[in-house]
């Protein structure tokens, strides 16, 4: 017989949601279904899966027990209807926008952004003739001031790059609202377990799945998940909401409500675009999220550890975390993250370039890489690297400085990561 | 109306019972249009196993089943009338489903009458409102999961293969 219903917390679902035991054979854990298509039980099956009259699966590019499983429990988390899996986070991001946006319309994002989303907002929405506004994400007016009649979206991410911006979410969700257009969030650097934003009154969260979801380093991914609220038929939205000729006259969100966005979201773009997560993927993402609870915990505990350690040091000119009580971040960050501000921050060394590149030089623990999330500890100077191209004048419009440093902290010994540091720091002031 | 006032038609235990123990479906307004949200379901439903009754006086037969034109001319026991009407004719219709001897109301997406589902409940129906039967057996019973949408279920129970 059924249980009693319950309000299970975080932890049991990181641990459960998506992952019920495999009815067939009993499995216990998330079997890889490692098929491209799936066997049809006969013609009226097969038609009623195409027609969407039955969730059925039929072809792995589109739907994926595994894949389905992982979708599930990072939309039980984030607290959305569901969620749809991509290959990267790139590519959910680029799904979750093709299918809302049309030729003519006009997005509003913050500044402080992914460098892979600025280039993908800049120039690929561009290639489609859709407008963008880049506005300071910290001045609620500056969103506002940028809407026309043709915004149809607002996007920005819960913690910010390179300064550690905090977003004020639910000031940005009643602008969205107030002109009837929904409010996006990258939820990579905060993760369900730090910050929700759908609580905050957001309308869809994407996910690099690549970074502390998975924590493992091992596979790129992403996902887009839904609050299942926005009314995507208030005559804005005739791409959600009409009969779609891409789907013999299907309206998506006349016929599946809340979850019509979703549905479109993997019956039209997933089908369309191709970017599919792979099964053995999605299995790694749901090893990672049974233990992003706890990571996160231990991640969020060394970053402060050693961010104060950085900002008590002299050779650092200053320390960009929201989890520093002098960041000017602080009330937002107490109000969205009160578990902690994630474990991604710059800071900036005195000695510009060439301090950066003896410091990482220096390092033994930290990995010299271009990645943030692992529960291994990770460097990289954009000054040398990512922004290499760069001038000194064309750095500082982007918020990095030429000393300035991206840690990505670790799950490893607070201790031994402030060890590490001091070498770096020895290697700059020997120079 | 406020989640407040239509939480109480949203009871877990009672959705449940519902979906694993009906057998008759009356659906009031279902559509011949195979695009139409009522026809969706009613496919889903008959496709599951219920027998589906067509309360429509604009249709001779839906979905192969023969079309009455109220609920007083159903002459089975039914076990759970599904309405997709406006949600002013709620009252009618939940007398009509008191009279018939009907177990449970079951109000779809934004048919949200409360005077008519708490007429339903002092009747001794099961209510419930503002919900889709549909999604609420596939995520109990069906296959919900497999599209990636949350069930908000968690359990380590084997259950049968659907």
């Amino acid at each position: 017989m059924a249980a009693p219903p319950r309000s299970f917390g975080f932890h049991t679902r990181a641990v459960h949601a998506g992952a019920r035991p495999e009815p067939v054979t009993g499995a216990r854990a998330i079997p890889i279904f490692q098929t491209t298509s799936y066997v049809f039980e006969d013609a009226d099956a097969a038609a009623a899966y195409f027609n969407l009259q039955e969730y059925g699966n039929t072809y792995s590019r589109i739907m994926n027990p595994t894949v389905a499983a992982f979708e599930e429990r990072i939309a039980n988390l984030e607290g959305g209807v569901g969620g749809v899996a991509f290959a990267s986070g790139l590519a959910a991001q680029t799904a979750a926008l093709f299918t809302m946006l049309e030729p003519g319309d006009h997005v509003v994002a913050s500044s402080a952004l992914y460098g892979g989303t600025v280039t993908q907002l800049k120039h690929l929405l561009r290639k489609l003739s859709i407008d963008l506004t880049f506005v300071d994400p910290d001045r609620v007016d500056a969103w506002r001031d940028a809407l026309t009649d043709k915004t149809k979206l607002l996007f920005g991410e819960t913690i910010g790059n390179p300064a550690g911006n905090v977003l004020d979410i639910e000031a940005l969700a009643h602008v969205a609202h107030d002109h009837g257009a929904p409010l996006m969030i990258d939820n990579t650097f905060a993760t369900p377990y730090l910050c929700r934003p759908l609580e905050w009154g957001a309308d869809i969260v994407v996910h690099s799945a690549t970074k502390f979801i998975g924590g493992h380093g091992t596979s790129i991914g992403g996902v887009v998940v839904d609050a299942g609220r926005f009314d995507w038929s208030n005559g804005r939205y005739a791409i959600v909401a009409a009969p779609s000729p891409a789907y013999h006259g299907l309206a998506f969100h006349e016929t599946f409500g809340m979850y019509g966005y979703l549905m479109k979201l993997r019956a039209e773009t997933l089908r369309d675009l191709g970017a599919a997560l792979a099964p053995l993927n999605a299995f790694l993402f749901m090893q990672g999220l049974e233990t992003l609870p706890l990571r996160m915990k231990a991640h969020v505990a060394n970053a402060v550890a050693v961010a104060q350690f950085l900002a008590a040091d002299n050779r650092v000119e200053r320390v960009r975390y929201a989890g520093l009580d002098d960041s000017p971040y602080r009330a937002l960050r107490d109000k969205y993250l009160p578990r902690g501000a994630g474990a991604v921050f710059c800071f900036d060394l005195a000695g510009g370039r060439d301090a950066g590149r003896t410091f990482i030089a220096a390092l033994n623990i930290f990995s010299h890489l271009a990645n943030v999330g692992d529960a291994k500890s990770l460097v990289i100077h954009p000054a040398s690297t990512t922004h290499r191209q760069l001038s000194d004048a064309e750095l500082t419009a982007a918020g990095i400085g030429p000393g300035t440093i991206r840690l990505s902290i670790g799950i490893e010994d607070a201790d031994d990561l402030i060890w590490d540091l001091k070498q770096g720091l020895a290697a700059v002031r020997n120079e | 109306m406020s989640e407040v006032l239509i939480k109480p038609y949203q009871d877990a235990a009672v959705i449940q019972r519902l979906v694993s123990g009906a057998r008759t479906i009356a659906m009031v307004g279902l559509s011949a249009n195979p695009l139409r949200p009522s026809n969706f379901v009613g496919f889903y439903l008959l496709r599951h196993g219920f027998r589906v009754i067509p309360v429509n006086p604009r249709e001779r037969e839906v979905l192969g089943q023969r079309s009455v034109e109220n609920l007083a001319q159903i002459d089975v026991p039914v076990d759970i009338v599904d309405v997709f009407r406006e949600p002013s004719v709620v009252p009618q219709i939940a007398a009509d489903a008191a009279a018939i001897g009907a177990k449970a109301l079951w109000l779809q997406f934004g048919v949200v009458h409360e005077a008519g589902a708490a007429q339903a409940r002092e009747a001794g129906l099961d209510v419930v409102m503002d919900l889709c039967l549909k999604i609420e057996h596939a995520r109990y019973l069906g296959r919900m999961h497999w599209l990636g949408f949350s069930t908000g279920v968690i359990s380590a129970r084997r259950r049968p293969p659907v």
